[in-house]
């Protein structure tokens, strides 16, 4: 790669962060709110990239990841006083963790349609166990906490304020950016790239495929993990809702808009499916996802590569 | 908690009938999979939008059976719509684009029926409203009908998919697409056709389905996920496995039924999935291949 192309990508790269940080200060709430909200759903979308763009294998269960999240950081959010945000985040890990092992463990046997599958009747799986204990999670009321200081123990403390919430989303997600590109790129990454391109070539090759598949699933899970904890603490509620299947949809939909296999193209896609409805829905109040529907297909049919797709080659160096 | 044997008895009745109906709509979604490598997402929808469409012809005419009949034809023709505007483009493509763009046909149709209807549920009457005794329960007739009817229909698609011109046509297709092109069969309305003859069986088990539950536009959701289940658990693109499994899963649930809520029953036909997925991947009905 030529060391232009290296500038320019670095150059981009820190115009948009710089573009992102001072956002909150120009925007109005509501829109300072819908930017948070769009870069978390945007880490979520970046972290099924994981699998769809790079492996080649299309999650339909990442609701339960994400979900698991934000039932992990609300149990530690509720049942330790006072809420610890260390806590929290490790407690969303843990779970989403957890959950993605599981999953992974048995829908890595199968490919292609039987993957997609069977991580959507999984997840449905965790929303059914979410949906009806209701003692621990609320059922379909859901759970609501407060969210924890902005604290590393022994350091400082400090409370949310709107715009130290979108800093530290922005910094959670750029840098899970970095470490999945880096990641990516490793030669663990390549392994996962060979098995999209030529699964039974990377086996005959040598590489224990089924491995790879598992690590990926999981850290994909993390990653989406990771974004549940976001989401709790930017809303303050768990609903079973987070679990549904739809929401997995929707993150696959995120990532055919924006284009797979590019890690930013799902942030754009998420930013582009979250306008449109906000839009749209303005016009049409409920029915809004009917026109969703519609550009969805059609960008399906017409526009496969996503709207980054045209530069996957270039971001991908 | 002691279960008497009248209890399991109804329990066995209702796992049949709702296993039928479940087999109607899997049998339509594992013969879309297994002629066209298309995933159907959008299947439940078709099941939903059928038992709409026989709401409102039962509302016009007050006849169930044209209801039925009408509401099947509908559907298939819609499905034709559907087949030749969105999956047509797909052919050669990838088979997961075709999950992403029935996915979006389902997000369509659904809120299309959530528009046109509104969230409130309605009802199908029951054709009839016989009744027999069943131990202390007065059990319906029409209940027994479904089933009956059910099978019927699947025993039609398996007898026209035997003997008839296009049934042929279409086993020929499944079996090898370009000698079948080749041979001078129709291939592109041959996918269509089965298309729409998979939305036709849905939208009349919708309509069969009707009167049991309320009909509203989410009722597809959960349909579609069991017969995903069903038709992974069967073997996909297998019939008869599909049938099998939508009977078996559906009885293990009507039996689960009396010691959980129906909610948690569920759990048990993903604990199903699970342990074929683990041990005979290809299908409970299908020989592992060695």
């Amino acid at each position: 790669m030529s060391r232009r192309r290296t500038t320019v990508y670095w150059t981009g790269f820190c115009v948009i962060l710089a573009l992102l940080i001072m956002a909150p200060l120009v925007l109005p709430e509501f829109w300072r709110r819908f930017l948070t909200e769009i870069l978390i759903w945007g880490l979520l979308a970046m972290s099924s990239d994981i699998l769809i763009g790079y492996t080649g294998m299309v999650s339909f269960g990442h609701s339960a990841f994400f979900g698991l999240g934000i039932y992990g950081a609300a149990a530690a959010l509720l049942s330790v006083s006072p809420p610890s945000l260390l806590l929290a985040l490790l407690s969303g890990l843990v779970a989403a963790a957890a959950a993605a092992a599981f999953v992974a463990y048995f829908s890595t046997r199968l490919r292609d349609i039987y993957f997609a599958i069977t991580t959507l009747i999984f997840s449905q799986i965790f929303y059914v166990i979410i949906f009806t204990w209701t003692e621990v999670t609320g059922g379909e009321n859901g759970l609501t906490f407060s969210r924890p200081p902005l604290a590393i123990p022994g350091l400082f403390s400090l409370r949310f304020a709107p715009n130290t919430l979108h800093w530290f989303v922005l910094a959670v997600v750029v840098l899970s950016y970095l470490l999945l590109r880096r990641i990516t790129q490793s030669p663990f990454g390549m392994v996962l790239q060979s098995i999209r391109e030529n699964e039974a070539r990377t086996r005959a090759v040598g590489y224990p495929v089924e491995r790879y598949k598992m690590v990926a699933v999981m850290l994909s899970g993390l990653f989406a993990g990771l974004a549940g904890v976001l989401y709790a603490l930017q809303n303050q509620f768990a609903a079973p809702d987070f679990v549904f299947f739809l929401v997995s949809g929707e993150v696959v939909i995120f990532n055919v808009i924006g284009g797979i296999g590019t890690l930013v193209g799902p942030i754009v896609g998420a930013a582009f499916f979250l306008l449109l409805r906000e839009g749209l829905s303005r016009f049409f109040t409920e029915y809004y996802l009917i026109f969703v529907g519609l550009i969805f297909i059609a960008m399906v049919i017409f526009l496969p590569q996503g709207l980054l797709g045209f530069a996957r080659r270039w971001l991908n160096h | 908690m002691e279960i008497a044997f009248d209890q399991l008895l109804i329990q066995t009745i209702n796992g049949v009938v709702t296993g039928m109906i479940l087999a109607l709509v899997a049998s339509g979604l594992t013969l879309i999979f297994g002629i066209m490598d298309v995933v159907n997402f959008a299947h439940g929808e078709l099941f939903m939008l059928g038992a709409y469409v026989g709401v409102l012809i039962l509302a016009a005419t007050g006849d169930f059976w044209l209801a039925l009949a009408a509401a099947t034809l509908a559907i298939a023709l819609l499905g034709a719509v559907i087949y030749l505007t969105t999956l047509r483009p797909l052919l050669g493509r990838d088979p997961l684009y075709t999950i992403l763009a029935t996915f979006g046909v389902s997000l369509v149709l659904q809120n299309y029926a959530l528009w046109q209807f509104g969230p409130v549920a309605r009802k199908i009457e029951e054709p009839f409203t016989g009744q027999f005794t069943l131990f202390y329960l007065a059990y319906p007739w029409y209940r027994i009908v479904i089933a009956l009817l059910s099978a019927a229909i699947i025993g039609a698609l398996w007898l026209f998919l035997k003997f008839g011109t296009w049934g042929v046509w279409i086993r020929a297709t499944t079996q090898d697409r370009v000698m079948a092109q080749a041979m001078g069969i129709p291939v592109p309305w041959v996918l269509t056709g089965v298309f729409a003859i998979g939305a036709g069986m849905a939208a009349a088990s919708g309509v069969l389905f009707g009167p049991l539950v309320g009909v509203n536009h989410a009722m597809g959701v959960d349909w579609v996920l069991k017969a995903f289940i069903v038709v992974v658990v069967g073997g996909m693109g297998n019939l008869a496995g599909s049938i099998a499994a939508a009977i078996f899963i559906s009885l293990l649930e009507a039996y689960a039924s009396l010691w959980v809520s129906p909610a948690q029953a569920v759990i048990v036909s993903f604990v199903v999935l699970i342990l074929t997925l683990l041990f005979r991947p290809t299908g409970l009905f299908v020989a592992t291949p060695k």
